[in-house]
């Protein structure tokens, strides 16, 4: 069966070797010509005189995600002169798209730490591939994330306000609150991503530092590579930090997500107070998290020739994954109801009211969008033929991403609009600066994302080698010692068995 | 290890280079056990076992760096929240008491975990003597390559058995694949 075949294939199928891998890798940072613009609408003789691999619609990409770049400038400049009037937020919705954007970029971003670090430290081999962009996917997503709240607060320049710095009102941020530890929580996950991602990135500066062909090259990656040397203790070193990183990260990404769970469940609206919040806001950043990686890394791994890397069977894990946390997103929305059915407060079965009522309820739609996006849309994930099919998952994963987007949806203006006191009720629409701010974040996300292709290895490199050797080894164990020379001599070849280390 | 100027460029090892991992642990196994002490290995990616033979950094320096750190940022956490909540801006908000350990007990985590972090970061680059842009063994021609496919071995002049003719003719017996001597640059 072909879909069978394609799950079992390799990482490294053919003759793969330490300077092949360098050769396909770093030659995707070097070579421009690689980005050039795809010219897709070339004659057919003229298409087949150009190497397959010498273009990209790199150019196109970045491009129109500088547009959109600068429609968030835009909207942002508005915002900052006006104030944040601008937005549809009003009383009662006094959260809306900014805060809405905010979860759904944080969440995004988990992924990458979860990639990174607990596959890390669990030995899953597989994800050697993936980490590194998926790692760039969570400091952009953090990025993007973190100019909303900013911008919630009305003054963005005295955003240093949150922190806690002795000045001469002699006032303190209020440590019991939870806004105050989403400013922790995120301010200390963008700065571990980053030394984490940073660490990754030193050896194949190192790489890049050697193989460099221009002067300037040569300084900027000498530079960012430190003086890396690759010493036996080095590396020694290298290995125990970044183990301890790991180890920190993956408690550091339950809390963060838990703590913007907090922002909510700390307070007593109906519809927030939920403690299935916490891990219920986990499972659904790395469901929307894996669905991002899958977006992004079905065209980057066509347009720069990757199947050697990523394989269907990363893809077939990542749609597994999503699969898995795509359920317990689900229960969360069933143990939402049955909390608020079974409680029985006349405020919460309220809230079930204006979430299902489709004739009634404002914005009983978003609900019903939630569960078809969410619930439904990724059932067919189930089967294995729908994990080998690009396309599908393709479209699986925009609609999670897209769903993940209403849950906010869902939590934020249809609780706050349907408060305890009818007299409170509102009604919350975004205005065109709230969408051309969402709009422009997701340039900046593809903006930087690409810059990122084009000036970093996005494929880490030391690892790919070190999974190559690892596979050598298994080989050599499997054939007997005498076939040892016989391997070297030969070049690499990859194990029938799955790299289930 | 002299950090200071030195304007005479002295021998500073000879370089062996290997093309696979494995030959580079056999050849660095075969130099301790001829009695080398001072050497080094530099590989595109990390070999096991190679640290056990060229002399391998203690652990406990790094994770006790992290411990302490992590340890260092609960209590500034902590004091933080608590001296600021009790002391400095007392402030009574919907009863909620001044020194709240499960209200400060986010940032207090988040606190731990960005001192232990940075720990492991930066104690781990500084203990690798980074940033450190020029090193002797960067003169040598086959370390170019030791980042990207192949693995090298440093004899070090530093060490008393060193003798360069011998040196060379260990790594060529061995079966490297390129062997040269390299000195160090003046200034360092």
């Amino acid at each position: 069966m072909a879909a069978e075949d394609t799950r079992t294939s390799q990482l490294l199928p053919g003759e793969w070797s330490n300077k092949t891998v360098d050769d396909s890798l770093v030659e995707i940072v070097l070579d421009q010509k690689r980005h050039e613009q795809a010219q897709v609408k070339l004659p057919k003789i003229l298409d087949d005189a150009l190497p397959p691999v010498a273009k990209s619609p790199w150019a196109i990409m970045l491009g129109t995600g500088f547009v959109f770049v600068n429609v968030l400038l835009l909207t942002i400049t508005i915002l900052v002169l006006t104030g944040i009037g601008v937005w549809g937020n009003n009383q009662p919705a006094g959260w809306g798209m900014d805060i809405i954007n905010f979860v759904w970029w944080i969440g995004i971003g988990h992924a990458g730490t979860l990639i990174s670090a607990i596959l890390l430290l669990l030995r899953q081999q597989w994800r050697n591939s993936i980490n590194r962009f998926a790692e760039a996917m969570t400091i952009f997503a953090v990025m993007c994330a973190g100019i909303y709240p900013l911008l919630h607060t009305g003054r963005p320049w005295v955003a240093y306000w949150l922190f806690p710095y002795p000045n001469v009102l002699a006032m303190w941020p209020q440590f019991r609150s939870p806004l105050v530890w989403d400013v922790f929580a995120v301010s200390t996950y963008f700065t571990v991503s980053l030394l984490f991602w940073f660490v990754g990135l030193v050896p194949d500066f190192a790489t890049l530092r050697d193989r460099a062909r221009s002067r300037g090259a040569q300084i900027v990656y000498g530079m960012l590579a430190m003086g890396w040397s690759g010493s036996a203790k080095a590396w020694h070193r290298y290995q125990h930090a970044s183990i301890i990183l790991a180890g920190l990260s993956t408690p550091l990404v339950l809390s963060v997500h838990t703590i913007v769970s907090f922002d909510f469940a700390m307070s007593i609206v109906p519809g927030w107070n939920v403690t299935v919040f916490p891990p219920y806001f986990v499972a659904g950043a790395v469901f929307a998290g894996f669905a991002m990686v899958i977006l992004l890394a079905i065209p980057i791994r066509k347009w720069y020739g990757l199947e050697s890397f990523i394989t269907m069977k990363h893809f077939d894990w990542m749609a597994k994954v999503m699969l898995a946390t795509g359920m317990i997103v689900a229960y969360g929305y069933c143990a939402e109801v049955f909390y608020a059915w079974y409680a029985g407060e006349p405020a919460e079965l309220a809230l079930l009211y204006n979430r299902g009522n489709l004739a009634n309820a404002p914005y009983s739609w978003s609900f019903y969008a939630l569960i078809l996006f969410n619930v439904l849309a990724p059932l067919p994930l189930w089967s294995a033929k729908v994990r080998q099919n690009l396309k599908a998952l393709f479209w699986i994963s925009l609609s999670i991403s897209i769903g993940m987007w209403f849950e906010r949806f869902v939590i934020i203006p249809v609780s706050l609009t349907r408060d305890y006191l009818p007299s409170a009720f509102g009604y919350y629409s975004p205005t065109i600066v709230d969408y051309g701010m969402f709009a422009g974040t997701i340039g900046l996300f593809i903006f930087l994302m690409f810059l990122f292709i084009r000036f970093l290895p996005m494929i880490n490199i030391f690892e790919i080698k070190e999974l190559l050797h690892h596979k050598e080894h298994e080989e050599h164990h499997r054939n007997g010692h005498a076939g040892h020379a016989a391997e070297h001599s030969n070049g690499v070849h990859t194990t029938a068995g799955e790299d289930k280390r | 290890m002299s950090h200071g100027r030195d304007n005479h460029a002295r021998p500073y090892g000879v370089v062996g280079s290997f093309t696979t991992p494995e030959a580079l642990l056999e050849a660095a196994q075969r130099a301790k056990d001829a009695g080398y002490r001072h050497m080094d290995g530099y590989s595109p990616i990390p070999v096991e076992g190679l640290a056990d033979v060229v002399g391998r950094p203690k652990d406990w320096m790094l994770t006790g760096l992290v411990l302490g750190a992590g340890a260092t940022g609960a209590i500034v956490g902590f004091a933080l929240e608590a001296l600021t909540s009790a002391v400095s801006y007392p402030h009574n908000v919907g009863g909620k008491p001044l020194v709240s350990i499960p209200m400060f007990f986010p940032v207090l985590y988040e606190c731990t975990i960005l001192f232990a972090a940075a720990a492991a970061t930066f104690g781990m680059f500084a203990m690798n003597d980074m940033p450190k842009p020029h090193r002797p063994v960067f003169n040598a021609e086959a370390m170019v390559r030791a980042s990207q496919d192949r693995f090298v071995l440093c004899l070090e002049a530093s060490d008393p058995n060193y003798d360069l003719d011998r040196a060379m003719a260990f790594l060529r017996d061995q079966g490297a694949e390129t062997v040269e001597e390299v000195w160090t640059s003046e200034g360092y």
